[in-house]
């Protein structure tokens, strides 16, 4: 219920290199116990706490909760009290550009670390006497505007969907405390109670939308889990020499995930900053030939769940009937159509195609010669940066905080799903429903304090 | 003007809030006197006949834990008793009980005359004398002057204030009480600031003109649960009496609607600010047009006495709209009203002039306890009344105050809500605004409390032991249920299938199975032959502390995070004017309130996060040149 201050001495972490610009990505952690937490994740040679202070460690970082291998990693120890903040610091050097930057810092903040407010490694810096007293006003203009500048950027980035989505679960959640609160603080009184079965169905309800709002949050999920890409194709029309220039132009991101089974080999390669995983490359590898392999159907299912599609079609042929049925697949979705063979006698015309895709998605190349590529680039990044040439740090801090926030929601939820099943009493679904309720307004920059008993007084006739 | 004596403490208030104050400063040593206008109002329960009830309950748990009275006068003087909310979870179980308010006002009275050093005093108080910025005496309407070293203000709904029924307004406090008329000029005249506040009481009926046959019995619990600590459920068992329950119908509103008009509610009478959970029935008309019904309770004034209150009509409409919309109620066509409803208006202070402690910032020696502070209720009365003996005392010793946290109890969200975020109308406790309530339990206020009642010198040395008793059976048993196994034997899962729990498939531990929501200790007894036996209480605590374990870790974590901005302290003379960085807005309210530390701050409206960051480099900064 209260508006909770940050605590001064909790883990923090954020990403402290420029986003957006590829190359290495330093995720920086600060707090008693960080190198501790970084030990959770990492997997080296030997334990991070038991190296000395001002080192550097190779290993991998894993995502504990799925316990995959993030990715190959040099990570700085620096113990208190010679460091930046005077207190145990962990930098974990990532290569992987954005994407797998934005995953280690997930990782850190899902294992316990807090996403550090603007300048508060700077503000903690001065609270441990690192900072010189003269210096002590520019701090404060430092918290000062970088606060503005974020709550602008909030303001810009929730106009719109985001916050009012949010905004009505937090409107539905409080009303579901409000109904149980105003039983407890007035049991005598004939409210007419929910009962756990409508509890549980709104819960779930609630959860779903959380999940859809975490799941489509655009350029969160793409951040998150990448621009999930599927290359389509008659056999031999060029699919793996597309892949692999993309590979092969140092665009690759050493992270080769291994799932399980062979279809969940992914690749990601880094565009600009965007993170493309490119979905079964191992059977475009092997066989070279996706459509072949596993029919229309499978391609269909791939279509239905990408991000983008990529078709190849040889230009020197006419059109037959398989293309027209994948092409039918792509109708109305982010897709591009590389048009290959460029450098020999055209069959097939862009007019035709155009039935199908509009103009600006089709592009002409040649793998024999290695030319287009770079305008399929070009088509990648209009369709993710929607004409925007560049993406701000404060847009993408803004994300991950909402996805923090939402996702602590969604845990909230979660927890809340339990107690209900368990036939816990009111309170605790209460208890968890105001966690949900505290996450949200996160977002929206609402607090709780007083809402829930305006509003128990709102819904409800009540007193003596 | 004549000298009369010198004392320490003055109490000025002789309801909920000044006898706690005044029983307080007594037992700590301080000679002490308490004025009421009226020695006949001792501990009056001018509203509803009863004490406790959701979160207010808890209050009386604190209140007694700490070394109060409350718990123990109702437990002398109850005549109904119910633990409420007991399905929703043991952080809201609630105990209430229907007071008899003579032998209530009477027991109080009998205790305060046999307090040593404590005497009390008919008299209206009309000044408070200040010589060098701070308090050394009070003056009586008869000239009486008595030097003190302390003062408590506890005037509840007596200053300035006055009563209305339709068009007849009166200037009378409580139930034709004397109001005190010139204590509110004397303090505006130092420069406190007043607000005005409303609140109102139902009818009053002759049960022999009631018919209940057509209401419905309301009986309270066949195991009695007593309010304080030191008693036990067989040393106050007694014979209990039922309230009634009954309904307003479509007529009786129509009756109100015709009449709004006369109501000087709507007519623009009243200028105070009425509390949203006190409504008026005309109120509830209004509001909540489409409400069919609305209802009632009728609940009797004590044994001695024929009276009857009607819980959840309260009005201020003329008497005859009064006569004729009670008595469309069934089982009250036949009515008769002893005593009006009315509303009434009085004088409280904004209670952010204060500091956490209840003094006020400004004069010192002077302190502010109850329903004058802007709150509500006898108990939210009483629990402030406490705080303010205690640290008028400590105030006189040169002791730090005496603070309640959030995080120690109701008492502490209390004082806290009202000291920063000062009411708009008369605050209610709920158990909504304890953020972590699930450690601020009615069950464990002892724990929680009684060991700060010992170390303040409320709490005896006996009753303190026998807390550190039940704490080590508590634990002990604790430890001992968790290492219990229990295998998938028969006779476990016939005691399991009896409860319809889902049988075990390997062995548990008996502390697992306390967990299930469908279980808990005293059924697992079956399967327990090792089981000492213990008293109630610490049987209770053994189960809520198992049995919720998850939740009260995952709240003690919150409480560590929220403790570390508590501690740290804003020295009091901090001029937040000058603090460079800082918003308007959070500059004037800091400037306002004066935190006490960076977490009270955080709570104040209008202070943002950015500011708490401003205020901690403040912080630093100061302690480095210092």
């Amino acid at each position: 219920m209260l508006q909770q201050a940050n605590a001064l001495d909790d883990i923090i972490a954020a990403i402290s290199t420029p986003l957006g610009s590829g190359g290495i990505g330093i995720v920086r952690m600060s707090g008693e116990g960080c190198i501790a937490l970084a030990d959770t994740l990492f997997r080296g040679k030997k334990k991070l706490t038991e190296k000395a202070s001002h080192t550097l460690s190779y290993g991998v970082f894993t995502d504990r909760e799925k316990g995959e291998v993030i990715d190959e990693v040099l990570v700085s120890v620096m113990k208190a009290p010679h460091t930046y903040t005077k207190e145990d610091i962990v930098e974990v050097n990532c290569h992987g550009g954005l994407l797998v930057t934005q995953r280690v810092l997930q990782a850190v903040l899902q294992a316990g670390a807090r996403l550090a407010e603007p300048g508060e490694f700077t503000k903690r810096a001065f609270l441990n006497g690192r900072i010189d007293l003269t210096q002590a006003e520019a701090v404060i203009d430092l918290i000062q505007s970088k606060t503005e500048l974020s709550r602008q950027a909030a303001v810009y980035q929730l106009e719109g969907r985001l916050k009012k989505a949010v905004r009505q679960m937090r409107e539905e959640i409080l009303d579901m405390i409000a109904s149980i609160e105003a039983v407890i603080d007035y049991p005598d009184y004939d409210i007419e109670e929910e009962t756990y079965r409508d509890m549980e169905q709104r819960a779930q309800e609630m959860l779903k939308r959380m999940e859809q709002l975490l799941a489509g949050a655009d350029r969160g999920k793409i951040l998150r889990e990448g621009l999930k890409t599927v290359i389509l194709g008659k056999p031999n029309v060029g699919k793996s020499s597309l892949l692999n220039w993309f590979l092969e132009e140092e665009r690759a991101i050493v992270t080769d995930i291994p799932g399980t089974t062979r279809d969940t080999v992914e690749e990601y390669i880094n565009i600009d900053g965007i993170p493309v995983k490119i979905v079964d490359t191992a059977g475009i590898r092997e066989t070279g030939d996706v459509v072949e392999r596993m029919g229309v159907e499978k391609s269909k299912q791939y279509a239905q769940q990408a991000d983008l599609i990529l078709m190849m079609l040889d230009a020197s042929r006419p059109l037959e009937a398989e293309d027209k049925e994948i092409l039918e697949l792509i109708r109305g979705k982010h897709s591009i159509v590389l048009l290959n063979k460029s450098d020999l006698q055209q069959q097939l015309s862009a007019a035709e195609l155009e039935t199908f895709v509009s103009k600006e998605q089709i592009r002409s190349v040649s793998v024999k010669e290695n030319t287009g590529f770079d305008t399929v680039i070009d088509a990648i990044k209009i369709m993710f940066y929607h004409g925007q040439r560049t993406m701000t740090d404060e847009i993408l801090l803004g994300n991950t905080r909402h996805q923090h926030a939402l996702f602590a929601a969604k845990e909230a939820m979660e927890r809340c799903l339990t107690t209900i099943r368990t036939r816990m009493p009111e309170d605790f679904i209460s208890m968890d429903l105001q966690d949900a309720s505290r996450a949200l307004g996160e977002i929206t920059g609402d607090v709780t304090d007083e809402e829930i008993i305006d509003r128990i007084f709102t819904k409800f006739c009540l007193g003596k | 003007m004549y000298n009369a004596e010198k004392i320490d403490i003055a109490v000025i208030g002789g309801g909920h809030a000044g006898c706690e104050a005044a029983l307080a400063a007594a037992r700590l040593g301080m000679e002490t006197i308490l004025f009421a206008i009226s020695l006949d109002s001792i501990a009056m329960m001018p509203c509803n006949p009863s004490i406790g009830g959701s979160s207010k309950g808890h209050l009386v748990r604190e209140i007694d834990a700490l070394g109060g009275e409350m718990g123990r006068n109702i437990d002398k003087t109850y005549i109904q008793t119910k633990m409420l909310n007991t399905g929703k979870g043991p952080a809201v179980y609630s105990l209430r009980a229907q007071a008899d308010k003579n032998r209530y006002h009477e027991e109080m009275k009998h205790t305060l005359e046999n307090t040593p050093h404590l005497r009390i005093r008919q008299a209206e108080i009309v000044e408070i004398r200040m010589e060098d910025g701070h308090v050394t005496g009070v003056v009586t309407a008869g000239g009486a002057l008595y030097g003190c070293k302390a003062v408590v203000l506890c005037m509840g709904t007596y200053m300035k204030s006055r009563c209305l029924t339709g068009d007849c307004i009166t200037e009378s406090g409580p139930n034709n009480l004397m109001p005190a008329t010139k204590l509110s000029q004397c303090l505006r005249d130092m420069g406190i600031r007043l607000f005005r506040f409303k609140t109102g009481t139902p009818a009053r009926m002759n049960r022999n003109s009631l018919d209940f046959s057509k209401m419905q019995p309301q009986y309270g619990d066949a195991e009695i649960v007593p309010f304080s600590f030191e008693n036990t459920a067989e040393g106050i068992a007694r014979e209990q009496v039922p309230c009634w329950l009954t309904y307003t119908n479509e007529k009786t509103h129509q009756v109100i609607r015709e009449n709004l008009h006369r109501s000087p509610l709507f007519g623009g009478l009243i200028e105070g600010t009425g509390p949203r959970y006190c409504p008026s029935i005309e109120d509830k008309v209004v509001r909540f047009a489409d409400k069919e019904r609305h209802q009632l309770f009728v609940e009797p004034e004590g044994e001695n006495t024929e009276e009857m209150y009607i819980q959840g009509m309260s009005s201020s409409l003329p008497e005859d709209v009064q006569i004729a919309m009670y008595r469309t109620i069934p089982g009250l066509e036949h009515c008769e009203i002893t005593r009006f409803a009315y509303a009434i208006e009085y004088d409280c202070i904004d209670a952010t002039q204060l500091k956490l402690s209840l003094e006020f910032k400004d004069y010192p020696g002077l302190f502010s306890a109850g329903q004058f502070n802007g709150s509500s209720g006898y108990e939210e009365a009483a629990a402030q009344g406490l705080m303010g003996g205690i640290n008028a005392v400590r105030y006189i010793q040169g002791e730090e105050p005496i603070i309640l946290q959030r995080s120690d109890g109701y008492i502490g969200v209390l004082i806290d809500d009202l000291i920063s975020k000062g009411s708009k109308e008369p605050y209610r406790m709920m158990t909504s605004r304890a953020e972590f309530r699930l450690l601020l339990r009615q069950d464990n206020a002892d724990q929680r409390l009684t060991p700060i009642g010992y170390r303040i010198g409320l709490v005896d040395e006996k009753r303190y032991q026998a807390l550190l008793e039940k704490q080590r059976l508590t634990a002990e048993e604790i430890q001992r249920v968790k290492g219990w196994n229990l295998s998938p034997a028969k006779e476990v899962l016939e005691v399991l299938a009896q409860y319809g729990s889902s049988p075990i498939q390997t062995g548990v531990k008996l502390a697992d199975l306390i967990k299930r929501p469908e279980l808990d200790y005293v059924k697992l007894a079956p399967l327990d032959p090792q089981r000492p036996a213990l008293p109630a209480a610490v049987q209770e605590q053994v189960n809520i502390q198992i049995k919720y374990e998850g939740y009260i870790s995952q709240q003690i974590k919150q409480v560590e995070q929220f403790q570390k901005l508590e501690n740290r302290l804003l020295p009091e003379e901090i001029d937040y004017e000058r603090i460079q960085g800082l918003r308007l807005e959070a500059r004037q309210k800091l400037n306002a309130i004066r935190p006490r530390s960076i977490g009270h701050a955080s709570r104040i409206t209008g202070v943002s996060p950015a500011d708490i960051s401003v205020l901690l480099i403040y912080l630093e900064q100061q302690k480095r040149r210092g």
